[in-house]
């Protein structure tokens, strides 16, 4: 379980607070979506989650960030690593720069954290296996486009085998393909007890995969509630922020004198829609 | 005479033998706005670094204006055709967002009026006036994605290419990226964009050219490329049509690749129809 309590960040130099009294708890086996404008807050809310800010990045925090109910600000970096991993929106940063093939950036992780060797293997194949990036095991990351160092990307963060993960728009480079198999693997560890938080632009995958969803806007959470309906509410478009395709149809059939059944029938038969039941 | 036109494209990484474009054919015309979709690892970028000469063919050719790239530098081939990354931390590097735009255009030469003008411009059509004096790395990742965008605008060059322009930005991002693509096609400048967003492509783009495996395997109006018919073919490169075209099928609508054209044919189909008691 990892808690946010009233946590109030600012970056090291900066005039204003990018987070304001931000509370938020991720149970076991939870995944939360975070949506909001372009500088609302979620990357900041990854960083501190993480345990990234302040501790590498510097800045203020207050309020605190507690690991199954235990204050974290004593843990140094790779205490804090042991168990929560975070996956950058850029695969660039998070790449190792060191493996030269796949399988080895894959590896790299459980790796370090000096675990037994055949577990390591085991990790490897396996995070391998859920990505379906089994053609490009013996590709150099450096090589690959920028989608699938993103799918290398996030199975090196499923060998670490967290207990809490932190993903910053896992699918940004992905096609739908990509998406599905994030998706698919979010789903999966989430099965498995696994705590994720996770920023999307991407609304139809956190409708697909999310229990509950927050809003943020200028660093303040202005909704949080289950997924679906805070997915449906209004506000959220009032915000700025995109809301998952079958809503938008509907709200825009309506907006033109439409009754909303002319559309929903096509929308509940539809796979795509997974944001609509 | 085509502005853009590839041959017989084959490219291969020297490095790990990766034939990442297998035979591509293309021409694109003055003033066209062209998306290109494909799946993860399909050769788009690899084609589009070749409009510029960042990339060289490893066989066949690519023409600018009729002339052969392979005999014009990258910064020839500056001033025809600009490039915009994936990724805006490839490009950025200047002090200030003004500095950052001011660049390019200098680069090409321009001063004075020309030149504070074009800068002026390009910040307007991204929405970064304001922050003219920021220092870029302080905007936040979205931003300095149409700070990037701004900065090749800037250049005033005949064709703009865009690699994933919407990726990391909301709703309203999205739309200017939308507004600075539809001014550019006023301007009579040609657009091309690589893009996983099947939404942006309906509504931003007259042409779309689905790539597979280093090879084109459908190219036509949105109309065309997300209608029924296409689907295998789309899903063949893992792509499925926007959900307003899945729609618009199975009612029998017709093609209907943008939420505006599926609401215009359901009004339409309802018009005839007693007004709904719902």
């Amino acid at each position: 379980m990892l808690t946010l309590e009233a946590v109030s960040y600012r970056y090291a130099g900066a005039t204003r607070l990018s987070l304001r009294e931000v509370s938020l708890t991720l149970g076991e086996g939870e995944v939360v979506g975070v949506v909001g404008r372009s500088e609302a807050g979620k990357s900041t809310l990854c960083l501190v989650a993480s345990g990234l800010a302040p501790r590498t990045l510097g800045g203020t925090l207050r309020g605190r960030v507690l690991l199954d109910g235990a204050d974290s600000s004593g843990r140094a970096m790779h205490e804090m690593a042991r168990d929560v991993a975070i996956g950058f929106q850029n695969p660039g940063t998070q790449l190792s720069g060191v493996a030269t093939t796949v399988y080895e950036e894959v590896a790299f992780g459980p790796m370090n954290l000096g675990i037994a060797r055949d577990e390591v293997l085991r990790r490897t194949e396996s995070s391998i296996d859920a990505l379906a990036i089994g053609a490009l095991r013996d590709r150099d990351p450096d090589l690959l486009s920028g989608g699938q160092q993103q799918l290398v990307a996030i199975a090196g963060l499923l060998a670490l085998s967290p207990r809490h993960l932190i993903l910053d728009e896992p699918t940004a480079q992905l096609d739908p393909a990509g998406t599905r198999l994030v998706s698919d693997a979010i789903k999966g560890l989430a099965g498995g007890g696994v705590s994720i938080l996770i920023v999307e632009q991407k609304v139809d995958l956190l409708a697909g995969v999310c229990d509950r969803v927050i809003a943020l806007d200028e660093g303040r959470v202005a909704l949080d509630g289950a997924a679906d309906q805070v997915l449906r509410d209004p506000a959220l478009h009032a915000m700025g922020v995109a809301e998952p395709s079958g809503v938008r149809l509907r709200r825009l059939a309506s907006e033109a004198g439409l009754a909303p059944e002319v559309i929903a029938g096509a929308l509940r038969a539809e796979a795509w829609s997974s944001a609509d039941g | 005479m085509a502005e853009l036109a590839v041959e017989g494209l084959v490219h291969v990484y020297r490095e790990g033998g990766i034939r990442a474009v297998d035979g591509v054919d293309l021409r694109i015309g003055s003033g066209e706005r062209v998306a290109i979709i494909g799946q993860n690892g399909s050769g788009k970028t690899t084609l589009v670094r070749h409009l510029n000469g960042l990339l060289r063919p490893s066989e066949g050719r690519v023409l600018v204006d009729g002339v052969d790239a392979a005999g014009l530098t990258v910064a020839q081939l500056a001033r025809s055709v600009g490039l915009v990354f994936q990724d805006p931390d490839r490009q950025i590097f200047a002090g200030s967002v003004r500095a950052e735009v001011e660049y390019g255009p200098r680069n090409l030469g321009m001063r004075g009026e020309a030149l504070g003008s074009a800068v002026e411009s390009a910040l307007a059509a991204v929405g970064l006036e304001p922050e003219a004096r920021t220092n870029p790395y302080d905007l936040g990742a979205s931003r300095r994605k149409l700070l990037a965008l701004a900065s090749v605008l800037a250049m005033r060059t005949k064709v703009l290419v865009l690699d994933e322009p919407t990726t990391g930005q909301d709703e309203r991002g999205v739309e200017q990226v939308r507004a600075v693509i539809a001014g550019a096609h006023g301007e009579g400048r040609t657009v091309i964009a690589i893009s996983h967003d099947m939404r942006f492509v309906a509504e931003a783009f007259e042409r779309v050219v689905v790539m597979r495996a280093g090879r084109i395997v459908l190219d036509g109006s949105p109309e065309r490329v997300f209608r029924g018919d296409a689907w295998g073919a789309l899903a063949s490169t893992f792509l499925e049509p926007p959900l307003a075209a899945v729609i618009g099928e199975r009612l029998g609508l017709g093609s209907t690749p943008t939420d505006a054209s599926l609401i215009h044919a359901l009004s339409g189909r309802n018009a005839g129809a007693p007004p709904s008691a719902g």
